[in-house]
């Protein structure tokens, strides 16, 4: 370790933040962000909210709006610019979940999801090429509790329970303007109760070194989980312009710290522990994928995936010879597959022709049969028929004689009469 | 007794009274002493506010929260059926009124057949009802416990029904009167509310489901005109509260939140009050009726139909064709 060492002059090297600053704002930012809840909790109203934009509008309208038979995963990407800097936000939305009459699993298509994100971002990593690294993983998850003022329901803890090793879980009383504010303080000192209860892990504000800031977040601490309420439609009170929401009987505005948490929700989102979010999504949700799926793949011990497992430590050459030449092994198998598989077929149609060919001897022989058959039945009737005839004949014959002896006796007789 | 002459402009001659109306009286004063009974079921999602508006609709504590005091809400893992009676009384008119809590219904992950108990707990109630009137020797007035009113609580999303709004109503409306309601109503505007309405309704038409007032027992042109009206408010966006507040020099059931006190019985606000009336000060004997004329002459006929064909008379028991029930 370094000795501290004391500067005789200026050298410049303060002024290394503001590098680091300009590079940034030049290369821009990129932010994921994922909502779950269930259907007409104000999601996309919140969304819309948080950002200052209609991501949902009456154009696309939000996933509420439409009815989902199983949970889907749907992402809309956005770019804003504010004071030269640029974000590419992506919001994630999971609509269908929790609306079904069973809800089993309905966590599954998200946990897939977010793996699959922590995936993509691992073999990019992993790649030769590493220049464009986009960063498409899931670096909030805004979890929406019902506000029913009682407690989580069951599928609220399975939920959290099972993603709070995942992803950065913000759990959000969603329409809180159906609280008052004893109601509301109950019900977050409940959740609390139950989140510590089943040893959830919600994302935790860090502490800092400063003071100032530490007290800061040790009120956002207290107001855990928040009570936020949406709406992106102004309405005029005591002749100022507020985002609000118009009841009969007042207006709930978004902004007033007393009426929602709403500001310390977009506060500490967006202008104070964005970087934080996507640095414990990095350290710590990613790393933990990582070390599983690297661990996992190294167990299995077999010899051909032994290789992939000391991916690190082969040189980019190496690894790409390993590459091409996974890649001519699976092709050679597909080959010699695609043989057997056209052999078969061609046995199989030899086979099918040289029975069709029996089959059409065996009636070849049949027909022969019937018809020799039926030349002897004919033959038969023939010489019926010839002995009939015959034998007609011979009668015709007898019957001349009988009749040529009759009449000569006749002659005879009239000649006999003169003796 | 009330005595005297009513002047009816169409009387024949002055002194031709008989007394007939006098019926009247007779039978609101035996309607006094009975007393009446009203069963309710509500059913929903825990933290809707079920309890809370029992509480409001009777100006009284007759949830079952309020009974057996619990000090965390934890939701049961299966269905319970609780069912909780009061007797309250109003300008001398008594009433047993029995509260059926439904926790646990729809709270689950997988809500397969959540709604098997609660069949099974109205057939029940009518099982028992038909055994005693099939008893020879039967009491003078058969305890009603038959579930004459089900209060179902659709939570506030905004957007349309939930496939378990819809499996649910669709079943049980064949067995019972179901009230649709929109719980805690305070969380809409009133664009928001008039359009959730319509899609509730529309679904509602879709599906076939027939809540009360049904369409079908609209006796007269009267009745249908009262109940058209009701029908195109349905559901009522409610809100419950037992607590009271001070508005506007008067104290008022409420709720108060840091942008304003909501009250529950101002129908500017919600729709609290029509729900009270339809329930209790207009259309309780008719629901009543219904019940037990048509709901549970369905089951009887259905049930006496099966004994039938499995056990043909073997006690020797005729079929008893009742003219009139006691209520």
């Amino acid at each position: 370790m370094g000795q501290q060492k004391n500067l005789e002059g200026y050298v410049g090297f303060a002024s290394l933040p503001n590098q680091v600053y300009r590079k940034s704002v030049k290369r821009g930012f990129e932010f994921t962000l994922m909502v779950v809840g269930e259907s007409g909790l104000g999601k996309s109203t919140l969304i819309n909210s948080l950002f200052l934009t209609d991501l949902y509008s009456a154009e696309y309208p939000g996933p509420s709006h439409r009815i989902k038979k199983t949970v889907q995963v749907e992402q809309c990407k956005v770019l804003v610019k504010e004071g030269g800097v640029q974000l590419l936000l992506t919001i994630v939305d999971t609509p269908g979940f929790g609306d079904a009459v069973d809800n089993s699993n309905c966590w599954q298509p998200i946990i897939d999801h977010i793996d699959s994100k922590f995936e993509d971002y691992l073999n990019s990593e992993s790649r030769v090429n590493r220049r464009q690294m986009p960063d498409s993983r899931i670096h909030c998850c805004l979890y929406f509790i019902a506000p029913s003022g009682h407690g989580l329901k069951p599928l609220d803890i399975e939920f959290m329970k099972r993603l709070h090793e995942k992803v950065n879980v913000i759990p959000l009383i969603a329409k809180a303007d159906t609280l008052t504010p004893e109601e509301c303080q109950l019900f977050k000192k409940q959740i609390m109760r139950e989140i510590q209860e089943h040893k959830i892990k919600i994302y935790e504000f860090p502490e800092t070194d400063d003071e100032e800031e530490n007290r800061l977040v040790k009120k956002i601490k207290d107001k855990l989980p928040l009570a936020v309420v949406g709406s992106n439609t102004i309405i005029e009170v005591n002749s100022k312009r507020v985002r609000g929401r118009q009841y009969p009987w007042g207006v709930a505005e978004v902004e007033n710290s007393d009426h929602c948490d709403f500001t310390i929700l977009r506060d500490m989102l967006i202008r104070t522990h964005m970087q934080d979010l996507k640095d414990v999504t990095n350290n710590v949700h990613y790393e933990n994928y990582r070390s599983r799926k690297l661990a996992a793949v190294t167990y299995n011990g077999v010899d051909n995936n032994r290789a992939k497992g000391q991916l690190s430590t082969k040189s980019p050459l190496a690894q790409m010879e390993e590459e091409r030449r996974e890649h001519v092994t699976k092709m050679k198998k597909m080959e010699i597959e695609m043989e057997q598989v056209f052999e078969m077929k061609v046995k199989e149609k030899v086979q099918k022709l040289k029975d069709s060919e029996a089959e059409l001897q065996r009636r070849h022989e049949q027909m022969k049969k019937n018809l020799e058959a039926q030349h002897k039945e004919l033959e038969e009737k023939r010489r019926v028929f010839e002995d009939e005839r015959a034998n007609w004949e011979t009668n015709q014959r007898l019957e001349q004689q009988k009749m040529e002896a009759s009449r000569t006796l006749e002659k005879n007789k009239k000649k006999g009469k003169i003796f | 007794m009330r005595s005297g002459q009513r002047d009816k402009g169409n009387q024949k001659t002055s002194g031709d009274y008989v007394g007939i109306d006098a019926i009247l009286e007779q039978m609101r004063r035996k309607a006094m002493k009975q007393g009446f009974e009203l069963n309710i079921m509500v059913v929903g999602q825990s933290g809707l506010g079920k309890s809370t508006l029992m509480n409001t609709l009777f100006k009284s504590k007759v949830s079952r929260k309020s009974v057996l005091a619990t000090a965390q809400e934890k939701i049961p893992k299966t269905i319970e059926i609780k069912s909780i009676s009061h007797d309250i009384e109003e300008k001398g008119v008594r009433m047993k009124l029995t509260v059926i809590d439904t926790p646990g219904f729809g709270d689950q992950i997988n809500n397969e057949n959540c709604w098997q108990p609660i069949m099974k707990f109205i057939n029940d109630q009518y099982e028992a009802y038909l055994q005693e009137e099939i008893n020879i020797d039967r009491k003078k007035r058969i305890p009603d416990s038959r579930v004459h009113c089900c209060i179902y609580f659709i939570p506030p999303t905004g957007h349309c029904l939930r496939p378990l709004d819809v499996e649910f109503m669709r079943r049980l409306s064949k067995v019972v009167n179901i009230v649709p309601v929109i719980a805690k109503a305070d969380t809409l505007t009133l664009e928001e509310r008039d359009f959730f309405k319509k899609k509730i309704r529309e679904e509602l038409r879709a599906n076939g489901i027939d809540v009360y007032p049904q369409k079908e027992f609209d006796e007269d042109a009267e009745d249908r005109m009262i109940n058209e009206k009701i029908r195109e408010m349905i559901p009522f966006a409610v809100v419950g509260s037992d607590q009271e507040y001070q508005v506007n020099g008067r104290r008022l059931l409420g709720r108060k939140t840091k942008w304003g006190t909501i009250e529950v019985e101002n129908i500017a606000h919600c729709e609290f009050a029509y729900l009270r009336d339809l329930l209790i000060r207009t259309h309780m004997q008719n629901i009543k009726d219904i019940t037990s004329s048509i709901h549970y002459e369905m089951y009887r006929v259905r049930r006496l139909n099966e004994n039938n064909t499995a056990v043909s008379h073997a006690n020797g028991l005729p079929e008893h064709h009742l003219s009139a029930h006691e209520m």
